[in-house]
């Protein structure tokens, strides 16, 4: 049976609250942290199958041209080497979160510098690994210096992406403003940089492709490796129990999946393929860079008339993805004449795609920056500033706000923090010869729902089974869903097994865009609240009035262990979507940042010294997993304020450091102790179990609080990010 | 990683022959040997194992200290003699890598590691250094970590460690084993070369020759003080380093020892540099001079110009501390 | 000889080009060791060689017969945790798991460094007996990269067991 659940009103019904095993929301281990912890858990490219062959890819050195002539025969002479395969369903790109379709896939066309064009396969890994690096290529190439590599290119084509908001008069706002900002803030590429590169085993047995691969929305890949590959979904399966990380680079398929498939099918037996650290750098998604120009007119108190954000970003060709920008700016602060635009251009970068919190992190991260610039000119405590701008209705469409806790993040994590806005003047305060400032930030990041299910059995032996293809990224997803499902069913959380990352299960909703709590825990509400009502039916009470807790249920004055209960096993199906919740409320998680950072005076290293993170993100599911996903956002937060950035080479559009050596990710000494709250809220709109998002909050807006901290710190704002140390030497205080 | 022949040198003579051996490369740690030859950036035929070779410990020398060439980072930098009486290098091993890769990095390894240029590392990119007569692509493309000092036109690379600028401070000699049975004793500061027509070459070494050992003069005292600028707090190579021993006698400075990393394709020591500022007493005006004398010849390629004014000011951060100056 | 890996004797037979790493992955079925980089960047690989902690992706199968090696699922098992696993899993010391290994070998060895009186890059004085600060712990695990950013917990985690046994 399946129970349906559409989300099209708020549900104010707070059962999970009202439910008494008592475990929903409490910081619990996670049930994978034993084969996480002892090694056991499997990754993809962990599988054993008899007579795995090992595949290597190769990738483009041109930016933009053709495959003219691959010098196979030489390396099908080496030891152990079974093929050079450079076939039509072999995609070249990666697939965008959602696509459920293909990317593009001409193997002889070369669209950006790294671009796979084939595969070595051999026996062993060494013997691939040595083949695809000696395999040469003859190509076409485009003259470079023709080819747009940049945004400012002048042969780059430029589109508006989105629809534009266009509202009152921005100029004249600025014009008469009391206090404005017309500032422009740079980010530079940013990539995902899982641990666990993509990696894939393929096995074909005639009619049936079965993949091992990391991959974040299983429903999703499983339609796009069938449409690559032309067979049909049901002829595909995908096996991800555990997923080294993603940050959106696995929420489509990656090159390495379809070749393996292609290798296996055409080889006949199964083949392994995994992109060396440099391949995942060059060919999977980047985050696109960014110029955003910010327009802040205030009046005399800091009130917001006129908001102005508009942001450049690109893509590839053909790709539908932009940087969404100014999504948070639609509806965060007040000011009734807006500017609201993104520009893509297309460029020869590998595919831009869904980088952690899309959109939010990197423009709250300008926009919080250039709001402390509006503080600053304005001479009002950074924080006050922004409880002065919260607006009552979303500025442009005139919805309600669903819960928001802005407010008491903002106050929360203030005091949390101590602390003081009163005088924001820089280079006030130094330790020996670090400089010492302090700096805040809104969190802000949309609510996301996708449509999702998931199987509940509740079984004779008193235990239950969640089942569903969504993932566990790192999100904590094993936990939350089996703290659902054991508070509405009344078992303690060792009683449920949750199976995931399998597509023989019901679709979830997938990982990616922090939806995958909310979307698929409702699929697991809406399934445990049909199999209570079976129970009450069969006890003869309202479904309200059954209490179930320990293995037993409790109905008027009976109480009846689950295992006399349970005839038979109850299996129901939840099936959650969006009944256009968000189209009647401005739906979204917010939160606050605070920065202590140190800059040196002599070299401008930045070291964050303290950080606190408060958070409004609905109800969490599981305290300690909620609260590590702040964490890590907030160390991302570090990276992209001051470190991480990726470089192309101006002349040939190639990725420079394209390695974890030079791709600088925070290390555990760039990371202070960093001190997370999670301010109490349930919100009715945001899910049946009044829970949002949590995965991508903590980065919104991060960075922005370390660069306010650091022009606190020593008077230097840097308006391009990362803030690595050249960009504060030649203003830093003399020696 | 590219087919080779595996073998093990039992005895020094037994390297050196097999050494000599077109092709055939040491290997001890390898931390930066099978990173290069992954990437078949190195491509030796044959590897020769000189793990087992009696090439350990650390044994007084004179009024010095001998360390052998296999003693790995990690030990030589927990030595109680080394962290006792060569703060300087203890502090400079630390700074550089990982526990990880100083417990299999060795001394006479970490004297051979080669350049991090993206470009020397990127196959499908013009180097010199990987393949003579190609080009530098690093020339007129992104060297933010690349040199401002001694670089030719042919190459701008950076010597990347950490050690041997402090060994380079301390004067230290490097007693290497030729394939003819020869002992030669190379001071540091002469050991690496600077790229000029011939990038492909790193330092003096001879095919066949072993290191066998570096040698610490006797103890300098004085202040002996490592600072590494770099992007990351920690696991990240230098953008510019200094290693410094300096003496103060009654208020002026009776010697000083310096040397810089991420500025050349050497640990970059000016002798000039000690001379002007020995004999002296502290002030601001005496370490701008020092640091405008340093960097005279210096020059930027573009994304690295930020050197000049960082090593100026850490070096005036090093010699402030060195002589118990405050900011 | 063979080498020895948590306590069983392999054979060295295979291809010289053979990375620890992939010997213990491929050749010894032993997946708890992982591939994050293959080139010493990350530390994921991290095993106890003969007692240290090494990048298994950094040294060859067959330059180590004779040797002894520790990985991960020589420290604990799920049913028999090391105290630092079962730390990793009280504090939250992980997200993905796909470092968490390489996190876990790493603290075992770091603290078998302080006791053996190890300084590091942030010892006020590199020639005294180290203190395991947090801050000292922060950059003695800084060759484990966490992309998930449990780096907070993962020090927690850390701190917990370092008092345990002291």
């Amino acid at each position: 049976m399946t129970r349906l659940y559409t989300m099209d009103k708020p549900d104010e019904r707070n059962r999970l609250d009202a439910m008494a095993q008592g475990i929903i929301g409490r910081p619990l281990d996670r049930p994978d942290g034993s084969a996480k912890t002892t090694g056991v858990a499997p990754y993809a490219a962990e599988y054993v199958l008899a007579d795995c062959a090992e595949g290597v890819l190769v990738l483009a050195t041109i930016s933009r041209g053709e495959v003219v002539e691959i010098e196979s025969a030489p390396v099908l002479g080496m030891p152990g080497v079974l093929a050079v395969i450079a076939d039509p369903r072999m995609i070249t790109r990666s697939a965008q979160g959602g696509a459920g379709k293909s990317p593009v896939r001409e193997i002889h066309k070369v669209d950006y510098y790294g671009q796979p064009v084939a595969l070595v396969v051999a026996e062993t890994f060494e013997q691939a690994r040595d083949a695809a690096t000696r395999l040469r290529i003859a190509y076409r190439a485009d003259d470079p210096a023709k080819v747009p590599l940049e945004q400012d290119d002048s042969h780059a084509a430029h589109e508006a992406y989105g629809e534009p908001v266009e509202q009152g008069n921005l100029d004249v706002a600025m014009r008469d403003a009391a206090h404005a900002v017309d500032v422009t803030y740079t980010t530079e590429g940013h990539a995902s940089a899982a641990m666990e590169p993509h990696a894939s085993i393929a096995d074909w047995d005639g009619n049936t492709l079965t993949a091992h691969s990391s991959l974040q929305m299983l429903k999703y890949n499983q339609k796009e490796l069938a449409d690559a590959l032309g067979i049909k979904p049901e002829q595909v399966r995908l096996i991800s129990p555990y997923v080294g990380g993603g940050f959106g680079s696995k929420l489509g398929i990656s090159a390495e999946l379809t070749a393996a498939a292609v290798a296996a099918i055409e080889l006949g037996r199964p083949v392994r393929v995994v992109m060396s650290r440099q391949q995942v750098f060059q060919c999977v998604m980047r985050r696109s860079e960014t110029r955003q120009r910010i327009r802040l007119a205030a009046d005399g108190e800091g009130r917001l008339n006129g908001f102005g954000h508009e942001a450049w970003v690109s893509n590839l060709p053909g790709e539908k993805f932009a940087e969404p920008v100014t999504q948070a700016s639609e509806f965060l602060y007040r000011g009734e004449h807006r500017r609201l635009r993104i520009d893509l251009a297309r460029i020869h970068r590998m595919t831009a795609g869904s980088v952690r919190a899309p959109g939010e992190a990197v423009g709250m991260q300008c926009l919080e920056a250039a709001m402390d610039e509006l503080a600053l000119a304005s001479g009002i405590d950074p924080v006050e500033l922004r409880l002065r701008n919260i607006p009552e209705m979303h500025p442009s469409e005139g919805l309600p706000y669903s819960s928001r806790r802005l407010a008491e993040c903002l106050k929360v994590g203030a005091e949390r923090f101590g602390w003081d806005g009163s005088d924001r003047r820089p280079c006030q305060r130094r330790e020996g010869e670090w400089w010492i400032g302090t700096g805040m930030a809104t969190a802000c990041r949309v609510h996301n729902l996708n449509e999702a299910q998931a199987r509940v059995t509740l079984s004779t032996d008193g235990t239950a089974v969640v089942e569903s293809d969504m993932t566990d990224i790192g999100t904590g997803t094993y936990a939350i869903l089996g703290q659902i499902a054991g508070e509405m069913l009344g078992l303690p959380p060792e009683k449920v097994l949750v199976q995931l990352g399998d597509t023989r299960y019901p679709p979830g909703a997938g990982s990616g865009g922090s939806w995958g709590a909310a979307s698929t825990g409702s699929a697991v509400f809406a399934a445990c609240e049909s199999i209570r009502e079976q129970l009450a039916e069969q006890l003869g009470v309202d479904e309200a009035d059954l209490t179930l807790k320990d293995g037993t249920a409790v109905a008027g004055n009976r109480r009846i262990p689950f295992t006399e209960l349970v005839k038979a096993d109850l299996t129901e199906t939840g099936h959650f979507k969006n009944g256009g919740i968000d189209e009647k409320f401005a739906i979204a998680m917010y939160g606050a940042f605070f920065v202590e950072v140190g800059v040196n005076a002599y070299t401008g290293e930045t070291r964050v010294r303290r950080m606190t993170g408060a958070f409004g993100l609905g109800r969490a599911l599981n305290a300690k997993t909620a609260t590590s996903q702040c964490l890590g956002g907030m160390v991302w937060g570090i990276g992209s304020a001051l470190t991480e950035e990726l470089v192309f080479d101006p002349r040939d559009g190639h990725l420079v450091n394209h390695d974890v050596a030079e791709y600088h990710v925070p290390v555990n000494a760039d990371v202070p102790a960093l001190d997370v709250v999670l301010v109490d809220e349930r919100d009715p709109a945001g899910s049946p179990l009044q829970a949002k998002g949590v995965g991508e909050l903590g980065i919104c807006g991060a960075a922005g609080a370390i660069a306010n901290a650091i022009h606190h710190a020593c008077g230097v704002r840097v308006r391009s990010f990362p803030i690595t140390p050249d960009k504060l030497l030649d203003q830093l205080p003399e020696l | 990683m590219k087919p080779f022949d595996y073998q093990r040198a039992h005895g020094l003579g037994d390297a050196g022959q097999l050494l000599v051996a077109e092709g055939a490369k040491p290997i001890a740690g390898g931390t930066n040997l099978l990173d290069l030859m992954k990437l078949e950036v190195e491509t030796p035929t044959a590897l020769v194992d000189v793990n087992r070779l009696p090439l350990g410990g650390i044994t007084p020398h004179g009024e010095g200290l001998h360390i052998g060439a296999l003693v790995s980072n990690s030990a030589c930098a927990a030595d109680p003699r080394i962290r006792g009486q060569y703060p300087v290098l203890a502090r400079a091993i630390l700074a550089g890598a990982t526990f990880q890769l100083r417990n299999k990095a060795t001394t006479g390894g970490n004297l051979c590691q080669r350049t991090r240029c993206y470009y020397f590392y990127d196959l499908s990119q013009s180097c010199n250094k990987r393949e003579p007569g190609t080009g530098c692509a690093a020339i007129g493309g992104f060297n933010r970590i690349h040199a401002i000092l001694g670089a030719s036109d042919a190459c701008i690379a950076t010597y990347p460690g950490d050690m041997a600028v402090a060994l380079s401070a301390l004067d230290a000699t490097v007693e290497i084993h030729g394939a003819k049975g020869d002992k030669r004793m190379v001071p540091v500061r002469d050991f690496h070369r600077l790229p000029g027509d011939t990038p492909e070459r790193d330092n003096v070494l001879e095919p066949g020759d072993v290191i066998t050992g570096v040698v610490l003069p006797a103890p300098p005292g004085g202040t002996q003080l490592y600072r590494k600028v770099r992007d990351r707090a920690s696991y990240a190579f230098a953008l510019v380093s200094v290693a410094a021993v300096v003496h103060l006698e009654e208020g002026v400075i009776a010697s000083a020892r310096l040397a810089f990393g991420g500025l050349a394709h050497k640990p970059w020591h000016d002798p000039r540099v000690e001379a002007l500022l020995e004999g002296q007493a502290p002030s601001d005006a005496l370490f701008d001079e020092a640091a405008a004398l340093l960097l005279d010849t210096a020059r930027g390629q573009g994304s690295n110009d930020f050197k000049i004014p960082l090593t100026r000011r850490t070096l005036k951060a090093v010699l402030r501390e060195a002589t118990g100056g405050t900011l | 000889m063979p080498i020895t890996i948590n306590g069983a004797e392999h054979d060295l037979d295979v291809d010289p080009r053979t990375s620890l790493l992939d010997f213990l992955r491929t050749g010894c079925g032993l997946t708890g060791t992982k591939k994050g980089c293959d080139h010493g960047q990350c530390g994921a690989c991290t095993v106890l060689l003969n007692g240290q902690r090494i990048n298994s992706c950094l040294t060859l199968a067959v330059m180590h017969d004779g040797d002894s090696v520790t990985t991960i699922e020589g420290l604990g098992t799920p049913d028999a945790p090391h105290p630092l696993q079962a730390a990793f899993v009280r504090h939250d010391g992980y997200q993905c798991g796909y470092c968490t290994p390489g996190q876990i070998c790493s603290a075992k060895a770091m603290l078998d460094e302080v006791a053996a009186g190890w300084t590091s890059f942030v010892s006020d004085d590199v020639a005294g007996a180290p203190k395991l600060s947090e801050e000292e712990i922060r950059e003695r695990m800084s060759g484990n990269v966490c992309r998930c950013g449990a780096y907070s917990n993962i020090v927690a985690a850390i701190a917990e067991v370092a008092e345990a046994q002291a």
